[in-house]
């Protein structure tokens, strides 16, 4: 399984499960504050962006494929989520870390359930992670979209 | 020993004023230091409190903390006597809740605190945002308490939490379904933007009446003045304080800030949150369900 998931996410993953489970919340918050910004070209239209209802506070994902449509081109993922929701910024800044700048069919491998590896269903009870499957959906379907649209 | 009452005028008119405090007031209280005084922030988000939080507060979380990992239902005694031991709190100990999204977790905290009947447990009128927005302090530093000894209180679930059985024998009483007017039709199953927590029905419970919780709430997310909620419970929906009334949502939350503004604002002697809420009742099998809207 290991195999399909880019070196970008095993790290993560790792560094979450070395943590101890309190840690792993600080490792979250700076994921969250590290979360990049929306680029100009999205600002003021976030109604254009998909929204996440799945997130306890809606998330706005846009994702980007270079070039656009090639199925073997580069994925480029952006979000926004108020500071008000550093969780669901901080599940929004794993996934960038991990699958922005990926290849389409490396982003398309990525198990689903890839958001219960984090040791963070104890941090943050499963309930709550139910936004970051969510999001991955997401991005994925869009990712499929795009390439065969 | 308690922490003396905030003498706020703008407080004075709810039947029990010293359920809340200001935010000058608990500045002056957290300035002056007052030993037995204990706040906590209670949120829907589990990393609001670490991303910043009123100096000296404590996180308590509704799921992590307060309900119990495996069976649906809060802590025991045991789990709730180590949760408020772990932050310093003792059974005489003053205690401020306060949280995001007008309060409606810390409401839920304060509701689960009163089934243990912890006695002196307060709200921050206006929650999180209302200290944030007067450009309070917030900081990251987590405190170090000082564990206290906290007595292995058995919950009483009785006079203020009702179960589905008590739910089915309550229809044709008084009953407020505080969700959004969507989830009372049964047009959405889910709270709007929230996730779908899996009701496989929608609609409300027969003879419940609408009221969205947010109607208690003012725009800067403190609580309305009595006379305008006694505009809405009393006047427009005919409620009377001496009422038997069951509240509901869809896991207890929200329903949990309706309770505080009916029993402790508004003086009524009988309500009870039911907890199972909207993702209990929408499972289950034959029990009724009516669909539309109020009125």
């Amino acid at each position: 399984m290991s195999s399909q998931i880019p070196e970008s996410l095993t790290e993560l993953v790792d560094d979450f499960n070395e943590l101890a489970v309190p840690d792993r919340l600080q490792l979250l918050l700076e994921l969250s504050d590290e979360l990049p910004p929306l680029p100009e070209r999205y600002e003021g239209h976030l109604d254009e962006l998909e929204r996440v209802d799945e997130c306890q506070t809606p998330l706005f994902l846009a994702v980007e494929v270079e070039p656009a449509g090639d199925p073997h081109g580069t994925v480029r993922l952006f979000f926004h989520a108020p500071p008000e929701s550093p969780t669901t910024r901080g599940f929004a800044g794993i996934l960038h870390t991990g699958l922005d700048g990926q290849t389409v069919d490396i982003v398309l491998a990525v198990p689903d359930d890839v958001p219960f590896s984090f040791g963070l269903a104890e941090a943050v009870s499963p309930l709550r992670l139910r936004g970051m499957v969510a999001m991955l959906g997401r991005i994925k379907r869009q990712v499929r979209d795009q390439v065969v649209g | 020993m308690s922490a003396q009452l905030d003498s706020n005028p703008s407080f004075a008119d709810y039947a029990h004023p010293e359920r809340l405090v200001s935010t000058q007031w608990l500045a002056d209280q957290l300035s002056a230091g007052l030993p037995d005084l204990v706040v906590l922030e209670s949120d829907e988000d589990v990393l609001l409190y670490d991303s910043g939080h009123i100096p000296g507060s404590f996180k308590l979380d509704w799921h992590l903390d307060l309900n119990d990992p495996v069976t649906r239902d809060y802590v025991d005694a045991a789990g709730f006597a180590k949760v408020m031991s772990e932050r310093g709190i003792g059974r005489d100990t003053t205690v401020v809740i306060y949280g995001d999204k007008s309060n409606w977790w810390a409401a839920y905290a304060l509701w689960v605190m009163t089934l243990f009947g912890h006695q002196d447990v307060r709200l921050l009128d206006g929650g999180r945002a209302a200290w944030a927005e007067e450009g309070r302090e917030l900081t990251r530093e987590v405190p170090t308490a000082v564990p206290a000894t906290y007595p292995e209180t058995q919950r009483e679930d009785s006079p203020i939490r009702a179960f589905r059985d008590d739910v089915l024998g309550h229809i044709g009483k008084p009953m407020i379904d505080v969700r959004s007017p969507g989830e009372f039709s049964g047009e959405l199953l889910s709270i709007p933007g929230y996730p779908q927590e899996g009701a496989v029905r929608g609609g409300h419970i027969p003879g419940a009446k609408s009221v969205p919780w947010g109607r208690a709430a003012a725009e800067d997310g403190r609580f309305k003045a009595r006379a305008d909620l006694e505009a809405i419970y009393q006047q427009e929906k005919g409620l009377h304080t001496g009422d038997d009334i069951v509240v509901y949502c869809r896991i207890g939350e929200r329903s949990s800030h309706t309770w505080f503004v009916l029993t402790q604002l508004l003086g009524f002697d009988s309500v009870r949150n039911y907890d199972g809420s909207w993702t209990e009742w929408g499972n289950a099998v034959r029990v009724p369900v009516a669909s539309g809207s109020d009125e």
